[in-house]
């Protein structure tokens, strides 16, 4: 993955940029030791780094404008930075750009529950929204899997989802307005606590725009009632396209699951290594939650449970219990982990459409085998997010630029059936030069406009999501 | 221009246009400052691309006609989730409504305040941008983070920013059966309070309405113990008092309440406004008198406003009230004069009116598309 020549420009003014940073930040709010920005050098994508020219952890929007106004006259490129834990990339700097963390934002301004919206500052966890009004009843329903540590500047700036958005969308479903500080420092309202936009869409086109179009720190989001009860059924099955079958008539049937969960045999054997959860040792496994009181519960599971039967089941397992509950989502939540017992991984995000589901494992199956690497599946089956965990040896030369080019090839078959490179966790620098396998030039360029129009000088986070040769131009190379 | 068939046909008759064009679809949601120009009809991009009912997916052609589009989801015990409104009933047009319109008036019923608008249930796009280039967005998955979101932008962007010629939409399965849950007199306060709390409920309300000066009603939908079980529950808590419909009645109810039919045959202007819910009540109480009859959707959010269409037809006093609260507001019925003195949509702020604008010049840079229609 290449990144762009830092500028040697702004490389040699660092101490005047730092200087002016100063000027408008408190002490302890401008990082610059080498030590100290080790921490900011890469995201979750850890096998890329880059130490920044420094970074800077404004507390108030005011704040963030006031660096914005100086990086934007300096010509200083600005990567926006929630919780650094972006599998893409989207956080990784360049030498010569300040990252903007906003982890010192984390206050919730206002709870409304007549209304049924939270306004938060930006840098707070996904969790600690929901942490905040839970108590009461309410949730935040976005649920990315690591919403114990990401920002909601993260989850705005990426589109998350989450294994619930089955049910309950993506952040895009759940976003009602946001403060946005534009590249020059400019601050916008866009939204607010009503619904839709009385003009053009804006608030959609900033939700998953990788903070290349402004930084949003303070955000509306919709909160929702508690339901009264939740539980999960797993299910096994002797062959990958038969649980792909079983997912597809259970959606049309109109039961709505909030998550519907899909592991095969590699990622069910390494999890059953890993945590001993119980799980039968099959080809594909499905876990499948509902919601609703304790009768529609009932309901709901025994017609998943009828439905499921038609597809000769190796294992039907309805938990009793909360424990059982506990039990039946403890290997599904630990199988990132328990991969990551086999050796190093590449996490892959692409979706497809549902159908296209026992053809792209079988290839898949077959892509991983020609490169001589292994792969587990698990992923969020009812939406057809998938995350294939392409296993690989980091101190192997050679092997990670392996298991990426098994990677491009998997993304590649994505789109061609019908799916897309990234459902949920964007492009990045780790996606970029693929998008043209689903864009053509002038979808890019389109794109690359609507930057134009709210970053102009294309200093906000400049190196991502585009192809570096299709944005040299508008980044002055 | 009736006769266009393909969107090579359309990209290649807007690269060559030199003046204003009109774009329409079906012609049954006159909405917006008049337009003068060429009349473009997307009528002759029709028909299914793709539907897979198993994946909840359906690419559509922009010029279909949403009816057929209905027939063929129902067929499948499938609907369109965001329950779109058909503007005929309110604004006294005749045609047939399309699926391209639709989407790009974001038009969305009752059921959007708990499933989503038509831009949530938009997967993916293609349009011909003013400049005739073919630009397609997102795709046919419900899980899309692959660069901008320019689908969310052409929902509601009225044809302003470019013709869509096709898109893909989620759809819902259609529940077993429903229930509504209603009551008479309430004053506008204490039906937002109702609303509110069954909203804010575990139950999973669907709809939340209330007739001005008439019924306050909430809808449940599901399986039918779980219908049973909900309405009961509300019924013997935050809604107590209210009495049931059935599956029939409730549907025939929320359709009205989805076209707006109680202001059908009532002269005057009728505005869209979209505030918190809590706040529709307190905008009433401001505008008083000035208010002639309208309905509260959206828990109360939503409020579709009977006014006199005289003078400004009351754009200024919504307006500055508008200001203080927050929302927006549509003039969604007026005459085409009246429509061509009022600003129909909200005048944005300086630093959002300055965004909306350079984007239309970056999508339409000879200024073509629907001129005028949502302001300058």
């Amino acid at each position: 993955m290449q990144m762009p020549v830092p500028s040697p420009d702004v490389l040699g003014k660092k101490d005047r940029i730092v200087a002016l940073l100063r000027g408008v930040l408190p002490e302890d709010a401008v990082i610059e030791h080498e030590i100290e920005l080790k921490a900011y050098e890469c995201d979750a994508l850890s096998a890329y780094r880059c130490p920044p020219l420094c970074a800077v952890l404004p507390d108030s929007t005011e704040a963030v404008a006031a660096v914005m106004r100086i990086c934007h006259a300096e010509g200083v490129p600005v990567v926006p930075r929630g919780a650094g834990t972006s599998l893409a990339g989207g956080a990784l700097p360049t030498a010569d750009s300040v990252i903007l963390g906003v982890a010192r934002l984390t206050e919730v301004l206002e709870t409304d529950y007549d209304n049924r919206f939270i306004r938060v500052q930006s840098g707070r966890t996904n969790l600690a929204v929901t942490g905040a009004v839970e108590a009461d009843g309410f949730f935040y329903a976005p649920d990315p899997s690591s919403q114990l540590a990401c920002a909601i500047a993260g989850n705005i700036a990426m589109n998350s989802g989450g294994a619930h958005c089955l049910k309950y969308g993506v952040t895009t479903n759940n976003l009602m307005g946001v403060t946005l500080v534009m590249a020059d420092g400019e601050v916008v309202e866009i939204g607010g606590a009503h619904l839709d936009a009385g003009g053009l869409d804006l608030l959609g086109l900033v939700c998953g725009s990788e903070g290349q179009l402004g930084v949003v720190t303070e955000a509306t989001l919709r909160i929702l009632a508690k339901p009264e009860g939740a539980r999960p059924v797993l299910i096994g099955f002797d062959a990958n396209e038969v649980a792909g079958a079983c997912v597809s008539d259970i959606i049309k049937t109109g039961i709505v699951p909030v998550a519907i969960e899909f592991m095969d045999r590699p990622c069910i054997e390494a999890t059953e290594a890993f945590t001993g959860a119980g799980y039968p040792v099959c080809e594909a496994l499905l876990i499948i939650e509902v919601e609703g009181s304790e009768a529609e519960i009932k309901d709901q599971l025994s017609r998943i449970i009828e439905i499921a039967g038609r597809h000769n089941p190796v294992e039907v397992r309805e938990s009793a219990s909360a424990e059982e509950s506990a039990l039946i989502w403890l290997g599904r939540k630990s199988a990132f982990g328990a991969m990551g017992q086999k050796g190093d991984y590449i996490c892959l995000d692409g979706t497809i459409p549902v159908s296209a589901l026992p053809h792209v494992l079988t290839r898949i199956a077959e892509l991983t085998e020609s490169y001589g690497l292994g792969v587990g599946n698990v992923f969020h089956a009812g939406d057809g997010n998938m995350h294939p965990l392409i296993i690989y040896d980091a101190n192997r030369p050679g092997d990670l630029a392996k298991a990426e080019a098994l990677g491009a090839d998997i993304l590649t078959l994505c789109v061609e059936v019908g799916g897309c490179l990234t459902g949920e966790h964007g492009v990045g620098i780790e996606k970029r030069d693929l998008m043209t396998k689903q864009y053509t030039p002038d979808d890019l360029e389109v794109q690359m406009q609507v930057k134009d129009v709210f970053d102009p000088s294309w200093i906000l986070n400049p190196a991502k999501v585009f192809p570096l040769e299709a944005s040299k131009i508008r980044r002055g190379m | 221009m009736d006769k266009l068939t393909s969107e090579a046909d359309l990209a290649a008759m807007i690269r060559g246009a030199n003046g204003a064009l009109k774009i329409r679809g079906g012609g049954t949601r006159d909405v917006g400052a008049p337009v003068v120009g060429d009349l473009v009809s997307t009528r002759g991009l029709s028909g299914v691309t793709l539907y897979e009912p198993g994946a909840l997916t359906l690419v559509v052609k922009a010029g279909t006609a949403l009816d057929e589009v209905e027939t063929l989801l129902a067929g499948e015990g499938q609907r369109l989730a965001f329950e779109p409104m058909d503007h005929r009933v309110l604004l006294g047009t005749e045609g047939v409504s399309t699926i391209g319109g639709m989407v790009a008036a974001n038009a969305s019923g009752p059921r959007r305040i708990q499933g989503g608008a038509a831009r949530d249930f938009t997967l993916g796009a293609r349009f011909v941008d003013g400049a005739g280039r073919v630009i397609k967005n997102g795709g046919r998955v419900m899980k899309n983070v692959t660069g901008y979101d320019l689908v969310k932008l052409m929902a509601g962007s009225w044809g302003t920013l470019g013709v869509l010629t096709e898109v893909s939409l989620k759809v819902q399965a259609r529940p077993e059966t429903q229930a509504t849950l209603v009551a008479e007199g309430l004053d506008p306060e204490r039906a937002v309070a109702s609303l509110s709390a069954a909203l804010g409920s575990p139950f999973d309300v669907t709809g939340a309405a209330h007739e001005i000066g008439g019924r306050t009603m909430v809808r449940i939908e599901g399986l039918r113990g779980a219908v049973e079980y909900r309405t009961g529950a509300l019924a013997t808590g935050a809604l107590a008092g209210f009495d049931r419909l059935e599956a029939d009645e409730s549907a025939a109810l929320w359709a009205e309440v989805r076209d707006v039919a109680c202001l059908s045959d009532r002269a005057g202007a009728v505005w869209r406004v979209s505030v918190k819910p809590t706040d529709g009540p307190r905008l009433l109480a401001t505008l008083g008198a000035r208010v002639q009859g309208g309905l509260m959707d959206w828990g109360g959010g939503l409020l579709w406003l009977l006014m006199r269409e005289g003078g400004d037809a009351g754009a200024k006093v919504l307006r500055t009230t508008l200001a203080e609260f927050g929302g927006h507001a549509t003039l969604m019925r007026a005459s085409a004069e009246t429509r061509a003195r009022v600003a129909v949509f909200q005048p944005e702020p300086p630093g959002v009116a300055a965004l909306s604008r350079a984007l239309k010049q970056k999508f339409d840079p000879r200024g073509i598309l629907n001129p005028g229609l949502m302001g300058s």
